[in-house]
């Protein structure tokens, strides 16, 4: 090979990798991400039952029902609407009526929404930032609320 | 009154730094070598200032000082020392000034240590050094001062956040900040070449034991804070692709390829533009992760109180310097010449490709991490970019890279023999397959490319092996002559064999524990019976507990192996009575290299428990091959060529080559 094609065939082989990134890239955000929605965007939403999504918004008030075993279910309200949520395995320490909750899962063909994980993070006046935003723009939450001690 | 004086200590070390930032490169660009002999007088003094401060504050959260508002909200008179210790960089305020103490070091470092350095590049280095900490200075200063009184003092603190208060994380911080800030030492070497427009084989000598050094702690931070994950979340994952996590991988990708990138540069003065490029984007990942963490944009453990106007001020720093030096670059390097022509196929080659896959990589993980933030500003959708996007991009990119990492050092450098080293490296792709099968069978299970997984973590072993087995050209000269030349192999092939095998063994962890681990949920009551890995649990009870500044219910759990009990166990759940903060100690038991996690969950109404177990096969080969890493990294620093202020320039030998100055 002479040195220009040598340099074409590296140069060639840069580009060709970084366009396979770039696919692959673009592929995957197709694939795996998820939304997040509250429970009164859903109506207007159209979920379809199996895409994955991000549900959130503050347990509500006396909905926590343990079942058998781990299951446990509650329902997710963001003061207009509520879903009924189903969750299996081990709750977040912080997990609380009334505490805000981010839940990523998908619908089954009900109106259940099956979440695989349940947020709600390591600090005891943390609100999940996409929620605070939401309610603080519904006026159902306020910021000093949370941060009384 | 010792407060106010480590508050006045800070305020010292601004000026040293306004002093640092101004005068040495103006008298290196003079040649007034009065002016350029400021900058290591001026750099360790600068040093002391902020050690004093540091040390002020320290003693306050010691004594616990609550009049200081810093230490009332994150401290409390019942916490045990080594967390009042620890919590000083518990804080937004403490660990910017930990973040601000390591720049100082290693500026001071770099001023002790490079005695044979240029004077004029060293000037520059240690001026371009106190840019950045005159930058974070104020950052400090005005919007994060630590040093805030209260009055009138209250009488007891509001404690340390509860899962902060871990023997992990006392060392955590310190060893990530090491690698994050040992980085703007490659960064000010980086554009110090570009202000002098000179660039040859010794300036990446000097650059590289500083580059060795920063990965080295950056990769023992990373490992420690993906342990700590592990150990007090109580989720039993180690690494969960939070934009917090990724912050820190990033810098690490980048200066992987540095510490490559720089290795070509100083052996052929090859790739010189872009391993100043690469320098400066490594150190502008490290800023871009402090950003990230540091200015409320994230929500995580790790982003402590948020405040608009910080987040707006490092920002600021973070465009004024990423664009600065980004502009200084495309302006000067057209000047600096490159050098060093060599075959696609050659050790230079395949570090190239090394560069290739890494940089693509960091820039893949970049994309995810910031696209959710950059769509929300844009469209106002909230979406999530979780572990699916990571593990198919990431993971899919890395393979290549695994597949030639034994290659690279197998080749010889300028033109290489493929051929030869696709025959070194046969015995061991067949072994390495072999092993993975056999293991594959023994576990039973998992899908088949677990198989080949593994067979790919042995191969990255066996491969750093082979190289020491053929540089020391055992099988051809007798035993004892081979053992004498592997003994004297420079330190520096030692290192790189032993971070490519400590890749290989976290392989090994990643495959084994993604594939054979299982997780079981079981409601519980006392003497009743779970299963996990062959091993049997029993649950013994509950027992309350009262520690310094929590009270737990603890469970006890008795382990068995067909009937024989082999270890018993405590799994808790913590309550820290001055946050009201409920926490999970998982109970965790070491077999050989698995690890059993035992976690309580909820207690239920008939008196059960919720109880989550793991088996978690091989995980502790995923922190121990970091650990490996690390130590090939020790040992490649400690070559006798490699040691800090060892180089120096061959101005005879090499002057022929070095570029005029403008």
């Amino acid at each position: 090979m002479t040195r220009k094609q040598k340099r074409l065939a590296v140069i060639g082989g840069g580009v060709g990798f970084i366009m396979v990134a770039v696919l692959l890239v673009m592929f995957a955000f197709s694939q795996s991400v998820a939304y997040f929605y509250m429970p009164g965007d859903l109506s207007a939403a159209n979920v379809s039952p199996g895409t994955r999504i991000r549900l959130g918004g503050l347990v509500e008030a006396g909905s926590v029902v343990r079942g058998a075993g781990s299951t446990v279910s509650f329902k997710v309200t963001d003061g207009n609407a509520s879903v009924p949520v189903r969750y299996t395995g081990i709750l977040p320490d912080l997990f609380r009526e009334g505490q805000g909750v981010v839940t990523e899962g998908v619908f089954d063909t009900g109106h259940d929404f099956r979440a695989d994980t349940v947020l709600a993070k390591h600090d005891e006046n943390y609100m999940p930032k996409e929620v605070a935003d939401r309610l603080k723009e519904k006026g159902v939450w306020n910021e000093g609320e949370g941060a009384k001690r | 009154m010792i407060i106010e004086i480590g508050h006045y200590a800070l305020v010292l070390a601004l000026a040293t730094a306004l002093i640092l930032s101004i005068a040495p490169v103006i008298g290196a660009r003079r040649g007034d070598a009065a002016l350029m002999a400021l900058a290591p007088l001026g750099s360790v003094l600068q040093f002391a200032l902020v050690a004093f401060a540091f040390a002020v504050l320290t003693w306050a959260y010691a004594v616990s000082d609550f009049s200081l508002r810093n230490v009332w909200e994150n401290s409390h008179s019942l916490m045990p020392m080594v967390y009042k210790l620890s919590g000083v960089w518990g804080n937004h305020e403490g660990s910017m000034l930990l973040w601000l103490l390591i720049l100082t070091l290693f500026s001071a470092m770099v001023a002790v240590f490079g005695r044979n350095l240029p004077d004029t590049l060293k000037a520059t280095v240690l001026s371009v050094q106190a840019w950045i900490s005159l930058a974070f200075l104020l950052f400090i200063l005005l919007t994060s001062n630590p040093f805030l009184r209260l009055d009138p003092a209250p009488a007891e603190g509001q404690d340390l956040n509860p899962v902060l208060q871990d023997p992990g994380l006392a060392v955590h911080p310190p060893l990530l900040y090491l690698g994050y800030v040992g980085f703007s030492v490659c960064f000010s070497f980086a554009v110090a070449a570009l202000i002098e427009g000179r660039i040859d084989a010794a300036w990446a000598r000097w650059v590289r034991p500083w580059t060795l050094a920063a990965w080295t702690f950056l990769t023992a931070g990373i490992a420690m804070g993906s342990y700590w994950a592990y150990y007090e979340l109580g989720w039993g994952g180690w690494w969960f692709w939070d934009p917090v996590e990724n912050a820190s991988f990033m810098p690490w990708l980048a200066g992987t390829a540095l510490l490559h990138s720089a290795l070509v540069m100083e052996k052929r003065e090859a790739l010189k533009i872009w391993t100043v490029l690469l320098a400066i984007m490594t150190f502008s990942l490290s800023l871009l992760g402090t950003f990230l963490v540091r200015s409320g944009v994230l929500t995580s453990v790790h982003a402590f109180a948020t405040d608009p106007s910080r987040g707006i001020f490092i920002l600021a720093i973070l465009s004024l310097f990423i664009g600065g030096a980004f502009t200084l670059f495309a302006w000067r390097a057209p000047q600096l010449k490159s050098g060093g022509l060599f075959a696609p196929i050659s050790r230079e080659g395949s570090l190239v490709l090394n560069n290739l896959i890494l940089t693509v990589s960091a820039a893949t993980v970049l994309t995810g991490t910031l696209y959710p933030l950059v769509l929300e500003t844009l469209t106002g959708e909230k979406i999530s970019v979780g572990a699916p996007f990571f593990n198919l991009t990431f993971g899919l990119l890395m393979i290549p890279l695994l597949l030639a990492v034994p290659f690279g050092p197998l080749l010889a450098w300028k033109r290489g023999d493929l051929l030869g080293a696709l025959q070194r490296l046969y015995l061991v792709a067949g072994l390495s397959l072999l092993a993975g099968l056999g293991l594959f069978y023994a576990e039973h299970g998992g899908p088949v490319l677990a198989a080949l997984g593994l067979a790919l973590g042995f191969y990255l072993i066996l491969g750093a092996l082979a190289d020491l087995w053929y540089r020391a050209n055992f099988g051809k000269l007798a035993v004892s002559i081979a053992f004498r030349r592997l003994k004297g192999l420079p330190r520096s092939a030692f290192g790189t064999a032993l971070a490519h095998m400590g890749l290989g063994i976290t392989v090994l962890g990643i495959v084994a524990v993604t594939t054979f681990q299982t997780e079981t949920v079981v409601e519980m009551k006392q003497g009743q019976t779970a299963e996990a890995g062959g091993y049997t649990l029993i649950f013994d009870g509950m027992r309350e507990a009262v520690g310094p500044n929590f009270t737990e219910e603890r469970a006890h759990f008795t382990i068995s192996r067909g009937g024989v009990t082999v270890a018993d166990v405590w799994s808790s759940k913590r309550l820290y009575t001055a946050r009201r903060m409920p926490t999970t100690e998982a109970g965790i038991l070491s077999f050989g290299l698995s690890q059993l996690y035992v976690s309580l969950g909820d207690p239920m109404d008939d008196g059960g428990i919720v109880v989550r177990i793991w088996w978690k096969p091989w995980i502790l080969c995923i922190w121990g091959g970091a650990l490996v890493m690390m130590l090939g990294g020790f040992v490649s620093l400690s070559d006798r060529r490699l040691r800090v202020g060892a180089p120096s320039r061959r101005t005879k030998a090499v002057k022929a080559q070095m570029e005029p100055a403008e």
